[in-house]
């Protein structure tokens, strides 16, 4: 019997949901309200040489790969099986769509926190 | 006579913007978008990375950008439909989960909504404490 590979989607899908529910609002308000505004942790927030240092380090960079990879896997799946409700069967199109993008946006966040080094 | 008037062609009632009849499947659709602000959220963070990795100046541009009044906006729209997400997955938790038993009483399914709701609450405030910590 052949295995289902749907277990693998469903664990990203609800890893990235947790990650999602405990870290994803404050998350944006961090880096896309109270950074570019510069209040209330200041304009220096999230200058070059700070962020490049907490993405050299490993548990900084462990952390945003965690985050990408599982809130592009989360959304990919979810919305996969929400085009159904709206009449998009899942087919092959659809699935490649959903999980491709997921595929090259964790690509993209593997390959430049890699360059970026240690 | 038209040719077909004697096919039988029974009524199908169009599916065509079901979730706009009931209050409870707004709110379920409602809950389904989020999925287009993580997705959003994860494209923005990936940009952000790779910016970081092609140098100082390309990561002043994803700054810049970030500064623009559409982007504001966006991380506006965002932190709702995540603060909507966070809400409706606690919500959900108790159905998607094995269910689970203390002292041979199952937990109840607001318990288990309430922890996550605290949870998110105290990872929210620590990440705070912690941003504030790392700020020079």
């Amino acid at each position: 019997m052949k295995r289902s590979n749907a277990p693998i989607f469903w664990l990203l899908f609800g890893g990235g949901g947790m990650l999602a529910a405990l870290f994803g609002t404050m998350l944006v308000f961090i880096t896309g309200i109270a950074a570019p505004l510069g209040w209330p942790f200041g304009p220096d927030l999230l200058s070059y040489p700070r962020v490049l240092a907490f993405a050299q380090n490993w548990i900084g960079k462990g952390f945003l790969f965690a985050i990408i990879l599982l809130f592009a896997w989360h959304a990919a799946h979810r919305i996969k099986v929400t085009l159904h409700d709206v009449g998009i069967h899942p087919g092959p199109v659809a699935k490649l769509a959903c999980y491709g993008s997921a595929l090259a946006v964790t690509v993209v966040a593997a390959a430049s926190l890699l360059s970026i080094g240690f | 006579m038209n040719a077909r008037a004697g096919v039988r062609r029974p009524y199908v009632r169009s599916m065509q913007g079901w979730w706009r009849r009931d209050p409870f499947f707004m709110a379920y659709m409602a809950r389904e978008m989020t999925a287009f602000a993580v997705a959003i959220y994860a494209v923005v963070l990936a940009v952000g990375v790779m910016r970081l990795a092609q140098g100082e100046a390309a990561w002043n541009g994803w700054l810049a950008a970030l500064r623009s009044p559409g982007s504001i906006l966006l991380h506006l729209v965002l932190l709702v439909s995540f603060a909507v997400h966070a809400k409706s997955w606690f919500e959900i938790m108790p159905k998607t989960m094995p269910m689970m038993f203390v002292g041979g009483r199952r937990v109840e399914a607001s318990t288990i909504t309430r922890t996550g709701w605290i949870a998110t609450l105290v990872v929210s405030v620590l990440m705070f404490a912690l941003t504030w910590w790392w700020k020079k």
